[in-house]
């Protein structure tokens, strides 16, 4: 409980210290925002000229599309620390981290929730509501609770990956850009049903990184159709506890690195 | 002229030294350039094309449309010159405004160099590649590969131009926040770099031959490709190069305001 208050206290001084800066947060904002309606129009525009994609409508790819983009929002958001560890190493700012008597990973958690992301946040849930409305799935309840099951799912594979990404730069000690391959890669591969793709690239995003379990499967269940790959609704609906999984074994992954860490001296 | 090739030149060698990160970018640019082409496969092979018409370019020309793009994604204006940005920040702007040498010029030098020098390194390997395993096809002859040279020198110098705004617009803003989100966020849609300009819907085609960021990506492209030849080609590079005008008129006005009203920062 110690702890969740302290999460709030770090967030609470994290958003001021944002909002300090008024412009600049307005135009970063608006700028995270451009950048996800450029990209959402190009799904329209492909949509306009083809009507379809592998049996999919653009109200359904919709839901894919949403899904993703407010997880990997919530979660480059919520895990900035994570995702900027690298200067941490560097500077030596960690070993003070090391020194305070609270949990490493509350504390990197704390350094920032970054709040410009939210420019890509509406666009996903807009875009999302607008798949929901228009395919009229309504309010029933358990199917409200798979989407956000799903979008959980999806958050905790993020976090869990820039986990990972961090705690690589123990050894390395700068941050690998490699990683992009798989966070923005995952974002990008994602707005689409993954059954359109070869099975290589299904086979990356379903069995190496999990993403697909989140914001394929659970999906595919919402929308009451039968999946393209076989698979049975009771997969469907419990898929996201893979990546859950995931983020545990990026945290005890973190914790061997934690374990091995010598400071950089400077 | 002679400063302003040694500042190339300068600017050029340091830049070739980030091989690490262009083995990277070539990695990461793979990845990127098959989940792209892959999802375009899927929407040509679902299509009805009895219901939706025929599209404007094959699946095989929109793959290696893709693929160029990937290839000289380096010539799009991402991000302003780091240094000139710590340059204004710091008061470090004085500095360069005692050298006799005009700062526009100055600065589309070392632009020319930041837009150059990291497509050089990614781009043979990328374009191999795909040559080899991923569908990219050559240019239909010697012409269109002659014409797709003349189209990348257009592109690179459009490219330095809208830098040099970015830069310029910091004399304002100081972090550089607005145009630096603006014009690569817009570069990159409307340069053909996320979907190939073709696919958008028809009655978006004027306003997209129009405007400037299509001589960036799209123009180069589509020279390769051979879709655009003999006269549509020369309009086309004209149409790269009365941008350039266009744009560094421009920022040399928006650049001779800003210096009458720069504070040069710190001591």
């Amino acid at each position: 409980m110690d702890h969740l208050r302290l999460y709030f206290r770090y967030l609470g001084v994290s958003w001021r210290s944002q909002l300090q800066y008024r412009a600049s947060f307005i135009l970063q904002t608006l700028g995270t925002l451009l950048v996800s309606v450029t990209e959402y129009a190009t799904v329209l525009a492909l949509f306009a000229r083809f009507h379809s994609v592998g049996g999919w409508t653009l109200p359904e790819v919709a839901l894919f599309y949403g899904a993703v983009n407010v997880a990997w929002a919530l979660a480059e958001g919520m895990a900035r620390g994570f995702d900027d560890f690298a200067s941490l190493v560097r500077s030596g700012e960690f070993d003070r981290i090391l020194l305070r008597p609270r949990p490493t990973v509350l504390q990197i958690l704390g350094r920032e929730f970054t709040l410009r992301r939210v420019g890509r946040f509406g666009l996903g849930a807009g875009v999302l509501a607008w798949g929901w409305l228009t395919l009229d799935l309504g309010a029933d309840p358990a199917r409200l609770a798979l989407l956000l099951w799903a979008i959980a799912g999806a958050v905790a594979l993020f976090v869990g990956l820039l986990v990972i990404q961090a705690t690589i730069a123990f050894w390395t000690i700068e941050s690998l850009e490699v990683m992009n391959v798989l966070t923005y890669g995952g974002v990008t591969t994602a707005q689409y049903p993954l059954s359109i793709y070869p099975g290589w690239l299904r086979g990356v995003f379903i069995a190496a990184v999990p993403l697909g379990c989140a914001v394929y499967f659970p999906i595919v269940a919402i929308l009451g159709r039968t999946d393209p790959l076989g698979t049975s609704s009771a997969w469907q609906a419990t898929s996201p506890a893979v990546c859950g999984l995931f983020l545990l074994l990026a945290l005890r992954f973190w914790r061997f690195g934690v374990a091995r860490y010598t400071s950089t001296g400077s | 002229m002679r400063p302003l090739r040694a500042i190339f030149v300068a600017r050029f060698r340091v830049l070739l030294q980030y091989r690490a990160a262009a083995l990277a970018g070539v990695g990461t640019q793979l990845f990127f350039g098959l989940v792209l082409t892959s999802a375009l496969g899927a929407f040509y092979a679902s299509a009805d094309f009895a219901t939706t018409g025929a599209p404007p370019l094959s699946l095989s020309q929109a793959v290696t449309y893709i693929w160029l793009g990937q290839a000289t994604l380096g010539i799009l204006p991402w991000r302003m010159d780091a240094e000139v940005r710590a340059m204004i920040a710091s008061g470090g702007i004085a500095n360069e405004l005692l050298k006799p040498i005009d700062l526009q010029k100055l600065w589309l030098a070392r632009a020319v160099a930041l837009r150059t020098a990291p497509v050089l390194l990614r781009a043979a390997p990328l374009l191999v590649v795909a040559l080899l395993f991923f569908g990219l096809k050559p240019p239909p002859d010697a012409t269109a590969a002659a014409f797709w040279l003349l189209g990348l020198l257009g592109a690179v110098a459009l490219s330095a131009a809208l830098t040099v705004i970015i830069n310029i617009s910091m004399l304002w803003t100081l972090s550089g926040d607005g145009m630096s989100f603006l014009v690569p966020a817009l570069a990159t849609l409307l340069s053909g770099q996320l979907l190939p300009l073709p696919l958008f819907p028809d009655w978006a085609q004027t306003a997209l031959a129009w405007q400037p960021f299509r001589g960036l990506m799209d123009t180069p492209h589509r020279l390769w490709l051979g879709d655009l030849g003999g006269s549509e080609a020369w309009a086309a590079i004209a149409h790269q190069w009365a941008w350039v005008a266009v744009l560094c008129a421009g920022s040399r006005w928006v650049l001779r305001r800003g210096l009458r009203r720069v504070v040069v920062q710190g001591g």
